[in-house]
């Protein structure tokens, strides 16, 4: 079943086209890649997707339904998560907090006079909830330590987190593995296996890491230029000649 | 065609000042990151100085001029620089700007402890005859406003050739960027900041001697802060970046308000109420309508995290047992306040008492805006205002019961605040402080004259409230009323702090893009806050009228809700035991501090001589530096200052029961490797 | 080969200890890099070498320890006299500064001590070098891709001809293609005879350019050694985890 269906994505600022016409489908539970080289149009596809750039032409629907007008903050209402590229974190606040506050804002029951009346206390279900997401990413040891603490691979992993409390069907994920060692990456990747086998939720992963792209996903989509040059199974797409020359520049 | 030309050449000597100051803002924002808000307490400086050395004890112009502007205005820049901002370089825009509000509060205190500002009417402008006229064509202009042209056009100049031609304003733009990025690129930062600032300071000190010529004359801090506010909004229409924009548009509303003046009818409501607002009315405009503006999003420093983090908020570093006990603390400090004050105290330690929760209140609402969403807004006393005029109103008017005129006052406060806030969503940062800035004024220059409002120049009377048989006629029983609806704010504070309100905030604060990817949505989040921070002033003001008897313009002044800013970012933001500190500093300071404590405590500590009632003055500089820590410590500087004693109780604590459990330590977040 | 006196090498740092208040970054470092030779610094994040990448530029005051530069101490002195006396660092992440244009930066970059006329021809230069950079000069650094940031601090680097160049993670959030580009710049760099330190999160293009390389752990160096036998090293800690 097709999830997220983007057609005829164009995009342009001051003359300069960013995207044109790009066409990019996701199934259910699918793991999907996004590549090309810096300045193909990625970032300015995903801003498209997540509602914080309005294309020009062309259509996006998720799960059935048109996101032409829908903003920013009810995309993640219909089931899109993210993670940030340059990592996003509420300062101050501990992983538990993060967890919380995005269970809170999935459940949307946020009105001031609830608050007034003592009930905006956490409630043993949301916790349990939480606990649970915790575990599932092995981040109960470092739970309850401030944020500015964790390292990057850790705060990696609690934006996967939060995205996972909204109960995403696709979750964004920019560019995960920029900025971590050999071993964070390695880490990511199981974590990211982990949570598409144990919450079936597609993911829609830009990446540069090659090895790690192709050990994960089953289908890519390659950007150039703002175009879409190549797009199908992995194996196949990474033995495309286009692909390699204007990606990996290993033929001449 | 004369009132066309005589408004033509006097609006355009009149817009020189707007452009002359809003190229100082401008210069300011753009070679050391702040929005300067103390400009004109800056220029004062020099004008004060100024005007002594000429008009009071006859030194010649040249001289006097050299000593106050060459001379002290680039010193006062090079001690800003060196003490302040120099070390806020990494710091957010807001904090930087709430430093600046700080600067605006002291520096005219400082001031006036040598400076007699009463006296300085009728003093001369730094032009020798400077009411000789010309005629040139059509214009008729005198020597004054030929000076005030020809330096704004100097400046202009000099300002344009520096960023378009000089490397040092290349460097300067750097330095604000990232300083540290640019030291990686040979630039000495702290040398240019230094430099950024005495050249700021010097057209500051330029404006300050020159500024009089149009204000009638006088030396007066407020007419000069005044002249700057109204001339922020020439620097935002030019986006606080081109300086030609800043100074096309400060000559534009010289003559646009000069043309008003001239051909519109005297006796009508515009005149008498729009033309004088027209500075404020526009600003509030163009922030609410110029593209530009939208979703502008300061650079940030890329090496930022080279300094060390920030310390963790005292109240997050105590232990419960700790919590429970400064709380139990409070309570009895209160309770023995408290039973003094019912039992034991007279009708001024009554009246004190009163004023002191009503602002405990007030301050609240500051608690709300600032300590739970971030957000620093200038227009509270406006929201105050706006509640103790509507009650006002319906009670005397319409008759109704004062506690529900006193609430449906608060309502209509929380209900003006949303509207506000919905246009100043789509700014950021200091725009939307500057847009709350622009509706106190605009509200208070345009709404307050009308008599429909506020009562006209007899205001409205306010009756005390009664409730059931309980006359709150009596100051004793008013007291507990107020205390009551004190707890009440306070324990309604506190739970939207710990339910979803407050975390959403936290989480809308610590990033936007990240809130809102998880479906939060930052912009209602705004629209709650601000709406139930105006309703929570709007509540101290239905009650503060009430306890008064009538409505006083004077106590919700916007220059008077940005000292309760200031007072309350010196006392602590974040908490409710932080507004009532300021509350208890602003009503007490004043009325029992300076007068009695301190110099009797002076005249008791050393034996050279005896000191009489300090001036009011020393209040604003108090507080003033106060909040010039803010960007070192957003709790407050006394809620900072409670760390180390609170610390070593801690480790007492902790000392005790060491008997197997690891102490609770706080961690104070690492850094980045 | 004939033996003479060694000169002193061109960076030197002995029993460095730094930090961030009250967090310790890392703990009594030693090292020298000498003159045309190329230095890559490895580790897991956190190990410490971006500090170390920020003591050798200034930015980083150390709390204990001695960093020398060309026989001259450093240390405690702020970080322009780094960057006058010939070290560039081209720290993590963005490098350029945003509010300024294209060619504000490189003038910012190439201005000091040198007349008009060859600042211009430098700057003339870095846009042969990378002809997308000359047809965007007037465009906000802020507003370039995240690859055309990358360049203009590299075009810089290249005109610049530092005597040290500290280059922290050029290649993190760039395509394949375009970290070869780097490394290839890197390496024209290197034969034109400047001094390279170097962090990268890839080893194999740190070692393919480095001629030695130091491991960290913690905050402190655990191993040292020419590239050959660094890989090795590498591929040990690698496999035993």
């Amino acid at each position: 079943m097709t999830l997220l269906d983007a057609r005829g994505v164009t995009k342009s600022f001051a003359g300069i086209t960013a995207l044109d016409g790009v066409a990019l489908d996701v199934d259910a539970g699918e793991m999907v890649g996004l590549i090309g080289p810096n300045g193909a149009g990625k970032t300015t596809f995903f801003n498209c997707l997540l509602g914080m750039l309005r294309p020009d032409g062309g259509t996006i629907s998720f799960d059935g339904k048109d996101l032409t007008r829908v903003p920013t903050h009810r995309r993640a209402r219909l089931g899109i998560g993210r993670t940030f590229q340059r990592i996003e974190l509420f300062a101050g606040m501990t992983p538990r907090e993060h967890l919380f506050v995005a269970e809170r804002a999935r459940r949307g029951d946020g009105r001031l006079w609830k608050d007034l009346l003592g009930l905006g206390r956490p409630k043993p279900d949301e916790l349990a909830r939480v606990e649970e997401t915790l575990e599932l990413l092995s981040l109960t040891a470092d739970a309850d330590r401030p944020i500015e603490a964790l390292s990057l691979g850790r705060g990696r992993v609690v934006e996967i987190g939060r995205a996972l409390m909204t109960n995403p069907k696709l979750l964004l994920l920019d560019e995960p593995s920029s900025g971590l060692d050999h071993n964070e990456t390695a880490e990511l990747s199981q974590i990211l296996q982990h949570v598409n086998g144990e919450r079936h939720c597609a993911i829609l992963l830009v990446e540069h890491d090659v090895p790690m792209v192709r050990a994960l996903v089953t289908r890519v989509f390659v950007l150039d230029f703002g175009r879409l040059i190549a797009s199908g199974s992995t194996n196949d797409v990474f033995a495309d000649a286009a692909v390699r020359k204007a990606y990996i520049g290993d033929v001449v | 065609m004369d009132n066309f030309f005589g408004g033509l050449t006097d609006g355009v000597a009149y817009g020189a000042v707007y452009a002359l100051l809003a190229i100082g803002l401008v210069l300011a924002y753009k070679t050391s990151g702040v929005f300067n808000i103390a400009f004109g307490v800056q220029a004062y400086a020099s004008g004060a100085l100024y005007y002594t050395l000429h008009t009071s004890h006859d030194v010649a112009i040249i001289p006097a001029f050299i000593v106050s502007v060459v001379l002290l205005a680039p010193l006062i820049g090079v001690i800003l620089d060196r003490l302040l901002f120099r070390f806020l370089r990494s710091a957010p825009e807001m904090s930087r700007l709430v430093v600046a509000l700080g600067l605006l509060v002291a520096i005219p205190g400082i001031v006036q402890l040598k400076f007699d500002q009463t006296l300085a009417i009728s003093s001369q402008g730094i032009v020798p005859h400077g009411d000789t006229v010309y005629n040139i064509g059509p214009a008729v202009l005198n020597r004054d406003q030929l000076a005030i042209i020809v330096t704004t056009a100097i400046v202009a100049l000099a300002v344009i050739v520096l960023f378009r031609y000089t490397a040092v304003g290349l460097r300067m733009r750097a330095v604000v960027e990232s300083s540290r990025m640019a030291e990686l690129n040979g630039v000495n930062s702290d040398r240019v900041s230094m430099l950024s600032w005495v050249l700021t300071s010097f057209v500051a000190g330029l404006a300050g001697v020159l500024l009089p010529q149009i204000t009638g004359n006088q030396v007066v801090d407020v007419y000069y802060t005044t002249l700057v506010t109204a001339a922020i909004v020439a620097a935002v229409l030019a986006s606080l970046t081109s300086v030609p924009l800043a100074l096309a548009a400060g000559i534009g509303l010289g003559v646009l308000q000069e043309w008003l003046n001239r051909f519109l009818p005297t006796n009508s409501v515009v005149a008498s109420n729009i033309r004088p607002g027209l500075p404020f009315i526009a600003l509030f405009l163009v922030l609410a309508l110029d593209p530009r503006l939208r979703h502008r999003r300061g650079t940030t420093d890329p090496l930022a995290n080279v300094d060390p983090p920030p310390p963790a908020p005292v109240a997050g570093t105590r232990s419960s047992e700790l919590t429970w006990g400064t709380r139990i603390f409070w309570c009895v400090i209160g309770a023995i306040y408290l039973y003094y004050v019912f039992f034991h105290g007279n009708d001024s330690v009554l009246d004190d008492a009163i004023r002191i929760a009503i602002y405990a209140i007030i301050f609240c609402s500051i608690v709300v805006a600032t300590g739970l969403a971030g957000q620093v807004s200038f227009a509270q006393a406006t929201f105050a205002g706006i509640g103790g005029a509507v009650s006002a109103q319906l009670a005397t008017q319409q008759g109704m019961s004062v506690i529900l005129t006193i609430l449906i006052g608060a309502l209509v406060a929380g209900v003006v605040g949303m509207v506000v806030s919905i246009p100043a969503l789509r700014l950021g940062g200091i725009f939307l402080t500057l847009f709350t800035f622009a509706f106190a004024l605009a509200f208070e220059n345009v709404f307050l004259k009308f008599g429909w409002i506020t009562g006209g120049i007899f205001p409205e009377a306010e009756p005390r409230p009664q409730l059931g048989s309980v006359d709150f006629a009596n100051n004793k029983s008013f007291l507990a009323l107020c205390l009551v609806v004190l707890v009440l704010v306070s324990a309604g504070v506190v739970l939207v702090r710990g339910g979803t309100t407050g975390r959403f905030l936290d989480a809308v604060r610590g990033s936007q893009v990240a809130a809102a990817s998880i479906g939060i949505s930052a912009t209602r989040a705004r629209i709650v806050t601000f709406g139930l921070s105006a309703a929570i002033a709007g509540l101290g003001g239905g009650l503060l009228t009430s306890y008064e008897g009538h409505y006083t313009p004077t106590n919700w002044a916007t220059f008077v809700g940005l000292f309760w800013v200031v007072i309350v970012v010196t006392l602590g933001p974040r908490t409710i035991e932080g507004a009532l500190q300021a509350a208890f500093g602003f009503i007490l300071f004043a009325k029992r501090v300076l007068p009695v404590w301190l110099p009797w405590l002076i005249n008791h500590i050393q034996p050279f001589g005896h000191v009489g009632t300090l001036p009011a003055a020393v209040q604003y500089i108090f507080f003033g530096l106060g909040a010039v820590t803010y960007a070192k410590h957003p709790e407050g500087i006394l809620e900072a200052n409670k760390r180390k004693p609170m610390q070593k109780i801690q480790a007492l604590i902790d000392r005790r029961r060491s008997s197997g459990e690891p102490p609770e330590t706080a961690t104070s977040g690492a850094a980045p490797a | 080969m004939t033996i003479t006196p060694a000169p002193p090498p061109l960076l030197e740092l002995e029993h460095v200890d730094a930090g961030y208040g009250p967090f310790h970054a890392i703990f009594d470092v030693s090292f020298a890099v000498e003159a045309g030779r190329v230095l890559t610094l490895l580790g897991a994040n956190g190990a410490g070498k971006t500090t170390i990448a920020r003591v050798c530029s200034g930015l980083v005051v150390p709390t204990k320890g001695s960093v020398r530069f060309a026989g001259e101490e450093l240390a405690g002195k702020p970080a322009y006299v780094y960057a006058r006396r010939g070290i560039v660092h081209a720290p993590e992440g963005r490098s350029v500064f945003a509010s300024l244009s294209v060619e504000e930066n490189l003038h910012l970059a190439l201005g000091r001590g040198r007349d008009k006329a060859d600042v211009a021809r430098r700057v003339s230069r870095a846009y042969e070098l990378f002809p997308r950079l000359g047809e965007r000069r007037r465009q906000l650094a802020g507003t370039l891709s995240g690859g055309e940031q990358r360049m203009l601090s590299l075009s810089r680097v290249m005109v610049d001809e530092p005597r040290l160049l500290i280059a922290d993670e050029l290649s993190l959030g760039l395509a394949p293609i375009i970290v070869d580009e780097v490394y290839a710049t890197l390496a024209t760099i290197r034969d034109a005879g400047t001094t390279l330190l170097i962090i990268e999160q890839h080893v194999d293009h740190a070692l393919g350019i480095a001629d030695d390389a130091l491991l960290l752990a913690q905050g402190e160096i655990s191993e040292r050694g020419d590239a050959l036998q660094m890989r090795a090293a590498v591929q040990r800690m690698l496999t035993n985890q």
